[in-house]
């Protein structure tokens, strides 16, 4: 469990440092899981290790957003007069993001004859 | 007996209250949740986050002296980002056989995202500053924070628009998905990490595992493309 933790943490830290080293558009957390991953494929030993915790961690996700939520709370007036623009934006964009993604990865696999098994 | 104030104003300087307050929140919401049948409206961060919302207000607590003790669950946001590796890795032989599935999906999620939004938003006449804080909502809150700024958009309004977000995608993913009659659970999670980041993520997660990985995949892409795009899509708005 320690050994898996602390591969987590350096994973995330490598991809803080080579995020910041090559300037890359990309947080270090999200380099981290590309690291991760490579290595989990790479060596079956660590994949079989960091599983459980992995999955541990991943099972309470909501629960991790709570303390930046409760902050959106306090800067609500940021919005000011501009709030409901805003508000019909957030709410037709994303409706129309998730229908569109969800169609074209759809249309993709129906073309390919990739099914899911 | 000491009197309740002194308890309070003691207690109101460590971590130890508010942290354990976030968690008895969340808790209160999950059980909520599940009591209710896990309906997409009963949403376990929307619970906890207006609980907290008005135990702050109540108190009169400032954000600063709660995040003191909520930045230990705040910051478990890195490894549990990294810790996406596993499902991903889990779902590995899925995802060689989705790759161009995944990558069309992405990318019109990714597009449509952000063209809709800043359509919107000059249609209903939003200044620019605001609309470049408003065209990487549907990424990770760190991507988009550094996005707005780059586009000389707020970095705090980016940050709030990408919670609001990702609230929203969770709250009609289910319905609109149903509704589209989408069943492949691939799609779904895919659809919903993109449009929806890390909050969408976790409400595939509750839904279905295969959902959850794909969604991390969607999260994942989506951030690394809306870096990219971007700039290009804004100026198109200009």
């Amino acid at each position: 469990m320690i050994r898996a933790l602390a591969l987590i943490l350096s994973c995330q830290l490598a991809g803080e440092v080579g995020a910041r080293f090559l300037s890359l558009p990309v947080p270090g957390p999200v380099l981290g899981m590309a690291l991760l991953w490579a290595l989990m494929v790479l060596l079956p030993r660590v994949a079989e290790a960091v599983t459980p915790v992995g999955e541990g961690i991943l099972r309470h996700l909501s629960l991790l957003f709570v303390p930046a939520g409760v902050g959106v709370v306090g800067h609500l007036d940021r919005l000011g007069p501009q709030a409901l623009a805003l508000a019909a934006a957030i709410l037709i964009s994303t409706a129309l993001a998730i229908a569109a993604g969800a169609l074209a990865f759809t249309l993709v696999a129906r073309l390919m004859g990739s099914r899911d098994a | 007996m000491r009197d309740v104030a002194d308890i309070w104003s003691y207690l109101a300087q460590g971590p130890l209250l508010w942290l354990t307050l976030t968690l008895l929140a969340y808790a209160l919401a999950d059980l909520v949740a599940e009591a209710l049948g896990r309906p997409p409206l009963a949403n376990t961060v929307l619970i906890s986050v207006v609980l907290l919302g008005l135990m702050l207000w109540a108190t009169g607590t400032p954000y600063a002296t709660y995040f003191e003790g909520a930045q230990f669950v705040h910051f478990l946001l890195g490894p549990a980002t990294v810790s996406l590796a596993v499902p991903l890795c889990r779902q590995g032989a899925r995802l060689r056989r989705a790759v161009l599935p995944v990558l069309a999906g992405v990318v019109t999620g990714s597009v449509v995202a952000m063209v809709s939004a800043l359509a919107i938003g000059r249609a209903l006449r939003l200044d620019l500053a605001t609309l470049a804080s408003l065209a990487p909502k549907s990424t990770t809150a760190p991507v988009a924070i550094g996005i707005a700024e780059g586009l000389g958009g707020s970095p705090t309004l980016a940050a709030v628009l990408v919670i609001l977000t990702g609230i929203t995608g969770a709250l009609i993913a289910t319905p609109l998905l149903n509704r589209l009659g989408i069943r492949d659970w691939r799609a779904r999670g895919l659809a919903v990490g993109t449009a929806a980041h890390g909050i969408g993520t976790a409400r595939a997660f509750q839904v279905h595992p295969t959902a959850g990985a794909f969604a991390g995949i969607g999260m994942g892409l989506n951030a690394i493309l809306t870096a990219l795009l971007a700039p290009v899509v804004l100026r198109l708005f200009l």
